[in-house]
């Protein structure tokens, strides 16, 4: 996360982004959003705003989409507020790219349950297909980042990739979800793991057993 | 009002108090970084733990822990200590050991809280974080290594200066303070955040390594680059003046001062005169002072002699101006440099009566004619404290960014007679109505027509409270102004007057803003500190003092009579303005009737006595009528904030500013 920086802001970034706006079906969006907000508030609407745009962005681009100056500053005279103020949720939150990216973000938790389940694995996996981290892939495809718990221990170790998480993942099985991503499949998100659903236990619950078929009623037996 | 206690001693604090505020009325001094009295509470530094019960078993940020009833608050256990010496810890953890190449040095609160409040050492033996330098104007210098964070600035920015334009970039660890892309912070107030970084991050950039703290010599004095009066300390060492820092006083400037107020300085070595000079067949050339003198009376103007005051002059100054004019039997005095000449016969008309504090508290402004924001900034932070309080603020005249919304109403005149309905009816029914009057609205029939709206809905009254309202106000640019009318310097028809009077000698007191091509058959003798206009025009120069080279009385634009002392020496020939017009009378062969500078404030006391102590003048609330009708277009005389005096003028750094921050110049930033 240290070697977050903002875009420079440069005269052929102003060329290409300086006349951005919503489109038809985002602009119904936009305010749509701002309307959420009680009157007088309408600067709560920049998280949701700039997600869009970030999306926006993303379409024209085909990539993830990433936050341009110029970008930035057309949210904050949409929400009439400063642009420092803007600038600062932007960078603070780290779901806003606020640099180039590739198509797919692949965003490898490290976290002590995902270490322990393999995640070393899974990162070097991913160096081996010629990712580097805070890179993207010279074709465009790839940009990995190592980032903190994802909220996913149940099913360790496990990658984001722009909106999906892939878990249970070994190196074989990232290979075959990038893979799929690559000739622009839709492999399916959640747990790769054969079998399993969601994050339920491997092999069928070890607690509260009587529950599965029945409700039952402990209490006796504490 | 709770009761608390605080080390064992049981004491009321106010409601709505925290316990910060409890712990320091009960005399103990919490350390602190980002609380501070004039910003709202961030709680972020951690510094200001205390042990509270009841409470959790641990210890509190008391900056934003509101002070309850019954609380026992302990600032000096053994928790405290630790707790203290933790933040402190982690402050240092990345702050750089580079105090004794820091400009903060000597006055940085991180480094005399370490020592009050820090273990002996560091127990941390990794890298420290480092941040790019940030590039935020001509006036700030960064060092952003040495942030700790406390958010003071980004406050300031939003809060009082009003221009969101500083903030917190990234997150944890690597949050940067910065302004947006690194532009110059733009705003008359700017510099203020030096004084808040509690630390080295921000310093001044002109006065970077000049000196340190306690070299310096401390003067109180008064500024005089716009009417306001702020209170400042001249900070000097030998005969220069290296630096100006604001003094609080809640009545005048809070404990903020202008940029311009702040960096002006460096003028004070640069343009000088320190010598005299005569006109020579058209040329100046130097001249010793008694070939000088000697010029002016073989003159022998008699009667026909006359005074202009410039803006910066103190009341000493034009008193022995006003002494030696009448003396040679002549009472022709003027201040109003660039023609004006609105009634001056009732003082209280053009006197901002609703005192700058008490502005704060109106419920419905009208301001006519004023830019305030480049006339007087420390105004424009009241009226952004009246709108937060709810006020409605209506303006005549040409559109500038105000930093507090308001609703422009025209930029002509005859809008004051001329109000929209709904703008008339919120000043009637106000509870607290003001007008502002502005050096724009003074003139042609405007200040009568403002005084006529103000007679109209009554804008002296006595409030529920049983307190006298006066809401009307007249905003002066110059810091001689009130003094100026109050000792006379006011003719019927202004300085039009004493052109049609055709002196033969013209005393030009510092005036650098008289057309003086007006007075192309008098002799002018300019009596100031720096070759700007005036001395250009001059035909005799007298080198005098600049105000931090004198002592004297300046009255501020709400009346407030204010002392100044002398910091340093006029460079040169130059001298104190009231030895030379002392010595010109001897000269004259006439007497003024004081030998020294005591007996010139005595005279000047027994003739205005208001002037003999510090505070508001009392004028009367009896305002005149007014009326008629005011018409024409409005312009702002402020074209550019950083150049409106001579002082300024000659200041490298105001020069540098205006360039950079009003013209949009770039300025290569020079090799470190």
């Amino acid at each position: 996360m240290a070697d977050r920086y903002i875009e420079p802001d440069t005269p052929e970034l102003r060329a290409r982004w300086g006349n951005f706006a919503w489109t038809d079906e985002n602009a119904a969006k936009a305010k749509d959003i701002v309307a959420r907000y009680p009157e007088g508030r309408q600067r709560s609407a920049v998280m949701p705003l700039l997600d869009l745009a970030q999306r926006q962005v993303g379409a024209e681009l085909d990539t993830q989409g990433w936050l341009p100056i110029p970008v930035m500053e057309y949210v904050a005279d949409y929400l009439d507020m400063p642009i420092i103020r803007v600038v600062e949720v932007a960078t603070f939150y780290t779901m806003y790219n606020i640099a180039p990216i590739g198509r797919f973000h692949v965003q490898v938790c490290g976290t002590t349950p995902c270490m322990l389940r393999g995640s070393d694995d899974i990162m070097a996996a991913c160096k081996a297909r010629g990712m580097q981290k805070g890179h993207t892939t010279e074709d465009g495809l790839f940009s990995l980042t190592e980032v903190e718990c994802m909220g996913n221990c149940a099913s360790a170790p496990m990658v984001q990739i722009n909106d999906d998480n892939y878990e249970d993942l070994t190196p074989e099985r990232l290979d075959a979800v990038l893979d799929a991503l690559a000739r622009g499949e839709t492999p399916k998100a959640g747990t790769q793991e054969p079998g399993r659903h969601t994050v339920e236990p491997l092999g069928g619950p070890t607690t509260l057993k009587e529950m599965v078929s029945e409700n039952h009623d402990y209490r006796g037996e504490w | 009002m709770p009761k608390v206690k605080v080390d064992g001693v049981e004491l009321d604090v106010p409601n709505g108090a925290t316990v910060l505020q409890a712990c320091e009325l009960a005399g103990k001094e919490i350390p602190r970084f980002c609380y501070h009295e004039r910003l709202s509470i961030a709680g972020n530094c951690r510094m200001c733990l205390v042990e509270v019960k009841p409470g959790p078993p641990k210890p509190q940020a008391s900056c934003a822990l509101p002070a309850t009833e019954g609380q026992e608050i302990r600032t000096d256990s053994e928790m405290v200590k630790k707790a203290r010496e933790g933040v402190m810890e982690f402050l240092l953890i990345n702050h750089p050991l580079d105090c004794p190449i820091c400009d903060q040095g000597g006055e940085c609160d991180l480094q005399d809280q370490a020592m009050a409040y820090g273990r002996g050492g560091s127990r941390y033996h990794e890298n420290k974080r480092a941040v790019t330098e940030k590039y935020m104007g001509p006036l700030i210098k960064t060092q952003m290594t040495r942030c700790i964070h406390c958010t003071r600035c980004v406050r300031f920015s939003e809060e009082i200066a009003g221009v969101d334009e500083i903030g917190a970039l990234y997150r944890g660890e690597n949050m940067q303070i910065t302004t947006y892309l690194e532009h110059a912070a733009k705003h008359e107030m700017s510099a203020n955040v030096i004084d808040l970084c509690p630390v080295g991050a921000l310093t001044s950039r002109p006065y970077a390594y000049e000196a340190r703290p306690w070299e310096l010599k401390k003067t109180l004095g008064i500024d005089v680059s716009d009417a306001i009066g702020s209170n400042i300390r001249i900070d000097s060492r030998g005969r220069e003046v290296l630096r100006v820092l604001p003094r609080v006083n809640d009545d005048v400037n809070e404990e903020w001062i202008s940029d311009k107020a702040r960096y002006m300085v460096d003028g004070l070595v640069r343009r000088r005169l320190d010598k005299p000079y005569l006109r020579r067949d058209g040329k100046l050339v130097p001249a010793s002072w008694n070939e000088a003198f000697e010029a002016i009376a073989t003159l022998k103007p008699g009667k026909s002699i006359a005074a202009v005051a410039g803006d910066m002059l103190d009341c000493e100054t034009m008193f022995a101006a006003k002494k030696l004019v009448g003396a040679l039997g002549s009472s022709l005095l003027e201040g109003r440099q660039t023609g004006m000449d609105y009634d001056t016969s009732s003082l209280a008309a053009v006197n901002f009566n609703t005192t700058l504090s008490g502005i704060e508290t109106a419920d419905a402004i009208l301001i006519v004619g004023s830019n305030v924001r480049a006339e007087a900034p420390l105004v424009n932070v009241r009226l952004r404290k009246a709108v937060k309080r709810g006020a409605k603020v209506f303006l005549i005249g040409p559109e500038w960014d105000t930093t507090f919304g308001g609703e422009f109403l025209g930029d002509d005149l005859s809008k004051i007679g001329d109000l929209p309905n709904h703008v008339w009816e919120t000043i009637r029914d106000a509870k607290r109505p003001a007008i502002i009057v502005g050096g724009a609205g003074l003139g042609r029939g405007g200040l009568e027509a403002a005084l006529s709206v103000g007679e109209q809905i009554g804008i002296v009254r006595e409030l529920e409270d049983g307190t006298k309202w006066n809401g009307f106000n007249v905003l002066h640019m110059a810091a001689s102004r009130m003094g100026g009318l109050m000792l006379g310097y006011a003719q019927k028809g202004g300085l039009a007057d004493i052109v049609a009077a055709k002196p033969k000698v013209l005393l030009s007191l510092g005036a650098d803003e008289v057309d003086y091509t007006r007075f192309a058959d008098s002799m002018i003798v300019y009596i100031g500190h720096h070759g700007d206009k005036g001395a250009h025009a001059a035909d005799v120069i007298l080198p005098a003092s600049a105000y931090t080279e004198k002592a004297g009385t300046y009255v501020n634009t709400e009346g407030r009579v204010q002392w100044s002392d002398k910091a340093v020496f006029a460079p040169g020939d130059a001298r104190e303005d009231w030895t030379i017009l002392r010595a010109l009378a001897d000269a004259f062969g006439v007497s003024v009737g004081f030998d020294s500078f005591e007996e010139l404030r005595a005279a000047m006391i027994s003739e205005v006595p208001a002037l003999g102590s510090e505070g508001l003048a009392d004028y009367g609330s009896d305002l005149p009528a007014g009326g008629g009708s005011a018409s024409g277009q409005i312009a702002y005389p402020v074209k550019d904030f950083y150049m409106t005096n001579p002082i300024a003028r000659a200041s490298a750094t105001m020069q540098r500013c205006s360039a950079e921050l009003l013209h949009g110049e770039e300025i290569a930033e020079a090799a470190e």
